[in-house]
């Protein structure tokens, strides 16, 4: 099929469309760089945990007329700042503990939307915009937050990523080097918290957890190099979010309703091929590291 | 008697220096008056069984847990440790000489972006995997190596950051009889060469006996410490233990048997000396 | 409060609690919650898509249970687990959303679903309800013995061999089936609280398998039928008292357990 049968007229001038691209893109890298860290530290659940607390944070702050971007995040803050709280070091316990949160954080957005559906009963849907997102409605008073959330995240992650990859060998060779662990845990969690808010309530809770966790544990497949692993996973995210938002648009005129497929479809299932995808050449391709391992530089 | 750490006055070559250190877990008292020394270019093998407090020794001197009486005197520079079992996920986007680098800066914050920097990082990288005979492997994904490259490559990471002291919790464990005898000549070879004090856990001593300048024994909570053939001595260790213990030499590897039963028995007196002392 | 159809509640809620806090000792033994959260969550697109085909809910929902169940253990075999359970959640909720794209339902069904509102049982739906419960509970009991070896060891042994894929299965499953007994008349939240803070707060208390399963089991029946009663006076969502009385349970455990440590400790040194 040819470029031009794929690309439905008039999709690159389309305002939401173009917006939507520019800031899916933005979501995708920043999610997939902290993406990795929380593949390697086991932490999907957490991860996903914050993604659907902060919704709380958004509905409360849309009951409260703020933009709901600043309740999410708080409330993600709050979230990940408990986990740390309850987690100890062991990974089983670090489950519990964002099964503990998530209870807890879904318990007050049921609240949270029965109190708005009192006071005003129009606000009934919301709970699946939220879960769901919408990207085609990002207003352009959010880029600005937008750009500040996603630079704050990939600095954090500067600041700590090294130590965190020590700290993924082993926690008490990290120690012994002199890395705090609790700081950098803490660190970690904080740069969590802003991608999965930031992308949570741009495109949705469903779209946040998959391409935090997507992306990058496809790239783990494909690379054996930090830095690389760190590109691969934004480009199997963008190119995620991109080819989703393109066939959500070409969907218009498929069946069976005439409206369009939801993006997060499209985008969920895209993440999942691209991971199993990556999955299937890896018995045959085995051999291949030891066998380039002398070849190379 | 308050537990100190301070790192100055040692004598010329001495990189670490313990006295009389006790050590107290869960409110258990694990080891008790341990005492030794340790040079530069020397290797000492710290032989205990099971539950004897060999980890729990490292992890005092790296300084990752408290001893609550004694001190630990410590060479300026760091130390190198690698600690038991680490098991390395299959998936870790790292390559060997990432790790080996990570040896270098990993404990740094932020990025490495001056160049001069990087290629002096590439420098160290490349003369540590050559010390540990990596070189070979060092593209590898390190996930995926066996468990005596993963130990070499570990090794190489201790040594990046040039400490003057080397700690290894039972790197022996798991290697095949070569891979073994291979790590253990790399041990003396890597001391001697680059003038670092080794201090390795085992619960033989019979593959260390050719590299080891001195054996740190543990039993019952307390250490004997002195070259391998005045500590690992019937006398010695029946002292240590509390209890009659025979040495015996046969076809060349030594044998420490309880008294009373059998070999395999060992154990169970060393246990059954610590909660005593505990009580 | 316990006139009518609020009885109808009460038997409903006492019938979940016991599944839930028997099966979620293995959620806490296991560090399964992510599974326990994904299931029940994940599975409203069934319910979504049966009702696009004018099927029972129910129906679509034990088909997605089960089927999501399924692929999480596939998922999880080839890779991480915590990697594989996300990908599975996240592919049936947005299957889910591609079948509410195409139904005309109203979106506060789904918010019914995922929320829950126990205050509304209808006799009709009791019996089924007792049906599959005591089916898992059976089933709990086959695959107990196994079921707790494969937990307590797991973390010991990384490779695994086809006995324990096949208990992990049947766990899995099992989730699935009290899901599907429950997500209807509870809703997904509700299930999901009770399958993890009552656990996790018995096996901090006790040592003791059976044990620590009967004071799961109480502690939820203790937190469903607080929550009833309490949301029945004050009237605000059930699945907000569920969450927050189990993570208030979860830190009394913890601090009982920290109680009798530190009462401990002296004996021993
Ligand atoms: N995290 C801990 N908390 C409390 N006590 C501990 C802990 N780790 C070890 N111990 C106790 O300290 C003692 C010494 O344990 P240690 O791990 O140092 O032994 P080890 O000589 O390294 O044994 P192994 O050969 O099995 O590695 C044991 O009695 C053990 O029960
Ligand atoms: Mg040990």
């Amino acid at each position: 099929m040819s470029l031009g049968g794929l690309i439905a007229p008039g999709f690159f001038s389309n305002g939401p469309v173009r917006a939507a691209l520019l800031t899916g893109g933005v979501v995708a890298v920043v999610t997939a760089v902290v993406g990795i860290f929380t593949v390697l530290r086991r932490q999907s659940f957490a991860g996903h945990t914050l993604g659907e607390v902060g919704t709380t944070g958004g509905s409360a702050a849309f009951l409260a007329g703020v933009n709901p971007l600043w309740g999410f995040v708080a409330i993600a803050l709050v979230a990940a700042g408990a986990i740390e709280l309850v987690g100890v070091r062991r990974p089983r316990q670090r489950d519990l503990a964002a099964g503990l949160v998530l209870g807890a954080g879904l318990g007050l957005a049921a609240l949270f939307l029965y109190l708005g559906s009192v006071t005003s009963p129009a606000s009934g849907g919301a709970s699946t915009s939220i879960l769901f997102g919408s990207i085609f409605i990002i207003g352009p008073s959010m880029v600005s937050s937008i750009v500040a959330l996603s630079a704050g995240a990939l600095a954090l992650i500067a600041l700590c990523g090294r130590r965190m990859l020590l700290v993924s060998l082993h926690p008490d060779l990290a120690a012994s080097r002199g890395v705090r662990l609790r700081l950098v845990g803490a660190i970690y969690l904080l740069a969590l918290a802003i991608a999965v808010s930031l992308a949570a309530e741009t495109i949705g809770a469903v779209l946040a957890t998959a391409l935090l966790v997507g992306p990058p544990a496809t790239a783990l497949r494909l690379t054996r190099r930090p830095g690389r692993a760190l590109v691969a996973a934004s480009l199997v995210g963008v190119a995620a979010v991109w080819l989703g938002i393109l066939l959500s648009y070409d969907s218009y005129t498929w069946p069976p309703a005439g409206r369009t497929w939801p993006v997060s479809f499209f985008v969920v299932a895209l993440v999942l091929v691209f991971y199993l995808a990556a999955q299937l050449p890896v018995r045959r391709l085995r051999a291949r590291p030891r066998a380039r391992a002398r070849g190379e530089v | 008697m308050s537990a100190r750490s301070v790192p100055a006055a040692l004598g010329a070559d001495v990189v670490c220096a313990l006295e009389g250190v006790g050590v107290t877990r869960d409110g258990r008292r694990v080891l008790a008056g341990v005492s030794f020394a340790l040079r530069a270019g020397e290797v000492a093998g710290l032989i205990g069984a099971n539950g004897a407090g060999k980890t729990t020794l490292l992890k005092v001197i790296v300084g990752l847990l408290a001893p609550d009486a004694g001190t630990i005197r410590r060479a300026t520079g760091g130390v190198g440790y690698v600690p038991q079992k680490v098991l390395l996920d299959a998936d870790l986007p790292l390559r060997a000489r990432d790790v080996v680098g990570l040896g270098v800066d990993g404990q740094r914050p932020g990025l490495t972006l001056s160049p001069t920097r990087r290629r002096a990082r590439r420098a160290v990288v490349d003369e540590m995997l050559a010390a540990v005979d990596a070189t070979a492997f060092a593209e590898a994904r390190v996930g995926e190596l066996s468990g005596g490259q993963q130990q070499r490559i570990l090794i190489a990471q201790a040594l990046a950051s040039r400490p003057r002291l080397l700690l290894l919790d039972e790197p022996l464990a798991n290697l095949d009889l070569r891979a073994e005898q291979d790590v253990v000549a790399l041990i003396g070879r890597v001391a001697r060469e680059q003038g670092v004090g080794v201090l390795l856990s085992a619960h033989d001593v019979n593959p260390l006996v050719s590299v080891m300048d001195r054996v740190v024994y543990l039993a019952g909570g307390r250490a004997a410490c002195g070259p391998t053939a005045e500590v690992v001595r019937s006398e010695v260790l029946s002292a240590l233990y509390g209890s009659r213990v025979d040495v015996v030499e046969v076809g060349g590897r030594i044998v420490v048997v309880a008294a009373t039963t059998e070999d395999a028995h060992a154990h169970e007196t060393d246990q059954a000396v610590a909660s005593g002392l505990a009580t | 409060m316990f006139s009518g159809f609020m009885l109808n509640t009460w038997v409903a809620a006492t019938l979940v609690a016991v599944v839930a806090g028997a099966v979620g000792l293995f959620v806490a033994l296991r560090g399964s919650s992510f599974v326990a959260h994904a299931v029940p969550h994940g599975a409203f697109g069934g319910a979504a898509g049966a009702a696009l085909l004018g099927w029972n809910p129910v129906l679509g929902l034990g088909i997605f249970a089960a089927g999501g169940a399924l692929s999480m253990g596939w998922l999880s075999r080839r890779g991480r687990h915590d990697v594989g359970t996300a990908l599975a959640l996240v592919t049936m909720l947005g299957t889910g959303a591609l079948f509410l794209s195409w139904s005309n339902e109203y979106a506060s069904q789904v918010y019914a679903l995922l929320f829950g509102e126990v205050l509304g049982v209808a006799r009709g739906e009791l019996l089924p309800i007792a049906g599959v419960g005591a089916a898992s509970l059976g089933v709990l009991a086959l695959v107990a013995r196994p079921l707790l070896a494969t937990s307590v060891l797991a973390d010991a042994a990384p490779t695994r061999g086809r006995g324990a894929r096949r208990v992990e299965t049947a766990f899995l499953l099992l989730v699935a089936l009290a899901t599907t007994m429950s997500v209807p008349v509870v809703g997904a939240l509700l299930m999901f609280s009770l399958m993890v803070a009552p656990g996790a707060t018995a096996r901090l208390v006790s040592d003791r398998p059976g044990r620590a399963a009967a004071v799961s089991v109480a502690l939820a029946l203790g937190i469903v039928w607080s929550a009833v009663a309490l949301s029945y006076v004050l009237n605000w969502p059930v699945g907000f008292f569920v969450g927050t009385l189990g993570a208030l349970a979860y830190g009394g455990g913890r601090l009982l357990a920290l109680r009798r440590a530190g009462a401990g400790a002296p004996e021993g040194g």
